[in-house]
């Protein structure tokens, strides 16, 4: 008898239980959803998707989307990398606590985060009275749609990069300023190469998120169609306007963004796992 | 050229890591930091590199006050405990970096720099590696490559940060043979930093033993092992047998164990440290100590039989630890739980609390005696 040498759960029915229970959620909570909004957003034929997708708001929308995730991308990669930076490479008092404070967007329900903002910066805001008697309106209109998603998204960069520089350690700089490079020489050719794969994979999932985006977007845009209608509120729009397969149509082109998005992390998740060994084998002599 | 660490101190919060520590390093010697962890010896080295800024006192490179320079401008070499080599840059872009980064006036061309790293290549006997990343080599060769890195601006200061702590012994060996040959043939003022006193003894002009951000002697290897200055040192360098005990009549006496101190008149609380090769085993005691000792060990693996003794009828916080040679061994066959008796030939006292040894020749006290009868 060798049962002596399984370990528990190794039993056949045990492991067919547990791997047709994961492959049946994954299924029905994944995979069905997913063909759903294509083969919805298809039903009406090419033609009809096709009209949906070139319909003046959608397009404004889909323009309105990746405009703000154009925005948002560098922010929070330039945001994120110095605020990395600084909590890796320096101690100072307040350090843990920022470090803590970065992750307050996760903890904060987006639709709270976007109430905040409204609060502070709409007409009747601490700083939007002030702002708008010098005619600036933030809220309703894309600057506030911005904003919110540099806030929702702004750990994103941050925490990718955290844990790989306190991990990698200084040194490596160390060694390049007593070598006698300069600042810029140490990040362009030390820090940067250290980092990269994790900064991009830091801005693929910024960009999921900020195109994503729906409920701190929905408190301060407005929704007004054609002006600050971004691809997920549109798709609401749509489906209040008892317009499903235009809301289909919409939603999966959101959806294929998100495919490529996958698409490009486990590509640089791959990258990342792979050891610096790309050298061609030189004939030694 | 020659360094010179005038009063230099530093906190960590409420750590001392350093107290006014003055210290001179002779230009073109091999000189060692030992010191337990968190003596301040690796503190010390990076604010000498300026890696590290000091809260007061200064930092002067052949009589130039360098405290206000910036670590880029120092010229110095440095190479990282755990190498610190750059990942993403091959073994050649790695040792070139240094001479890339001059400013464009001082920079040689791009041939000239290819035709230094290839020489530093050479010294450091890897030409074949110069593409390879650091991760494809071992760690004797990111040692190597590290100090071919720290070598290429010529600097003339290295200072090294345990340089061999992470090598296994063979590597280890064979490349501290390698710095030292290294270091004869380049002359440049050298500093390490090390916690183990063998790599000192064997690898430095002259070591500086540190303890609790403090200096505690500074001397030759030779000297240093021949004339420690202080308990602390003594208990550094190698293994020791103390007795302490209290001084009267003459006597140094503890429980059943006692050594005669001839001449020595104050009377109070003292202990006496005996180096292994300094004490010898009999059968039975002699006349100026009684020092019975039960063998709890034999180690043949060696030069030397070492035996390590436990204080039979007395106390010591560590065991004992006597060498003899091989022949002696084979005539005198001392084995496991045998009851012998410790004779000292030379210790050193220290009593009360005055840290300076007084050493105590019992030879030569008894030669003495010889020719007065």
């Amino acid at each position: 008898m060798d049962t002596g040498h399984r370990r528990v759960g190794d039993q056949p029915w045990v492991r067919r239980t547990l791997i047709g229970i994961a492959l049946l959620v994954a299924l029905f909570m994944l995979v069905i959803p997913v063909v759903v909004i294509f083969a919805e957003a298809f039903s009406a034929g090419w033609s009809t998707f096709a009209g949906n997708v070139t319909d003046e708001y959608t397009v404004h929308a889909i323009g309105l989307t990746l405009f703000v995730a154009a925005l948002t991308v560098p922010l929070n990669l330039v945001f994120g990398t110095a605020l990395a930076w600084s909590v890796t490479r320096f101690r100072f008092p307040g350090r843990k606590l920022l470090i803590t404070l970065i992750d307050i967007p996760f903890a904060v329900s987006p639709v709270i985060a976007g109430l905040l903002y409204l609060l502070l910066y709409g007409r009747n805001g601490w700083l939007g009275g002030w702002l708008a008697s010098h005619d600036v309106q933030l809220m309703f209109s894309w600057p506030g749609i911005v904003m919110v998603t540099v806030f929702v998204t702004c750990p994103f960069v941050a925490r990718e990069l955290i844990p790989l520089m306190q991990q990698q350690g200084s040194e490596e700089e160390e060694a390049g300023v007593v070598l006698g490079a300069s600042g810029w020489r140490i990040f362009r050719k030390i820090t940067l190469p250290n980092i990269k794969w994790a900064l991009i994979y830091g801005v693929v999932l910024t960009n999921a998120r900020a195109v994503g985006e729906f409920g701190a977007v929905s408190v301060v845009s407005g929704n007004v169609r054609g002006e600050t209608n971004t691809l997920p509120l549109h798709v609401e729009l749509l489906y209040q306007d008892y317009n499903v397969v235009g809301a289909f149509a919409s939603a999966s082109l959101l959806a294929a963004i998100a495919m490529l998005t996958l698409v490009v992390k486990a590509f640089v998740e791959w990258r990342q796992s792979r050891p610096i060994v790309s050298t061609p084998e030189k004939e030694v002599s | 050229m020659s360094i010179t660490i005038d009063q230099i101190s530093k906190t960590f919060g409420r750590f001392h890591a350093l107290r006014d520590v003055a210290l001179d390093i002779p230009e073109g010697k091999l000189t060692a930091l030992l010191g337990p962890s968190g003596s301040g010896k690796t503190t010390l080295l990076r604010i000498i590199a300026g890696l590290e800024s000091s809260d007061s006192g200064r930092i002067l490179f052949g009589g130039e006050d360098v405290s206000n320079l910036h670590v880029r401008d120092r010229n110095i070499g440095f190479v990282f405990q755990h190498y610190a080599l750059f990942r993403h840059l091959t073994v050649a872009e790695n040792i070139a970096f240094g001479l890339e980064s001059l400013p464009r006036k001082q920079r040689p061309s791009k041939a000239e720099i290819r035709q230094r790293v290839e020489k530093l290549l050479e010294m450091i006997q890897l030409p074949q590696l110069a593409d390879r990343y650091p991760a494809q080599l071992s760690g004797g060769q990111k040692q190597r490559v590290a100090l071919a890195r720290a070598l290429a601006t010529q600097p003339r200061i290295l200072l090294l940060d345990e340089p061999f702590g992470a090598l296994d012994a063979k590597v280890r060996k064979d490349l501290r043979r390698w710095l030292r040959a290294l270091h004869d043939e380049f002359h440049f003022t050298s500093i390490f930093v090390t916690h183990d006193q063998e790599e000192a003894l064997e690898l430095s002009d002259q070591v500086v033993v540190m303890s609790q951000g403090q200096v505690e002697q500074v001397n030759t290897p030779t000297e240093l092992y021949a004339k420690p200055e202080s308990r602390f040192v003594f208990d550094f360098l190698g293994h020791v047998n103390v007795l302490s005990g209290a001084v009267k009549n003459q006597k140094l006496a503890q429980g059943d164990a006692w050594v005669s101190l001839p001449g020595h008149r104050s009377e109070q609380e003292a202990q006496l440290y005996l180096r292994p090769h300094e004490v010898h085993l009999a059968r039975a005691p002699s006349v100026h100590a009684r020092l019975p000792l039960r063998i709890d060990a034999v180690s043949l693996i060696g030069s030397e039989v070492r035996i390590e003794l436990v204080p039979e009828g007395w106390h010591s916080e560590e065991i004992w630890e006597i060498g003899m040679s091989h022949n002696e061994f084979a005539q005198q066959n001392p084995s496991r739980g045998e009851l012998w008796f410790a004779v000292p030939d030379v210790g050193h006292l220290f009593s009360g609390d005055n840290s300076q040894p007084k050493t105590v020749d019992w030879q030569y006290a008894e030669a003495a005696n010889a020719c007065n009868m």
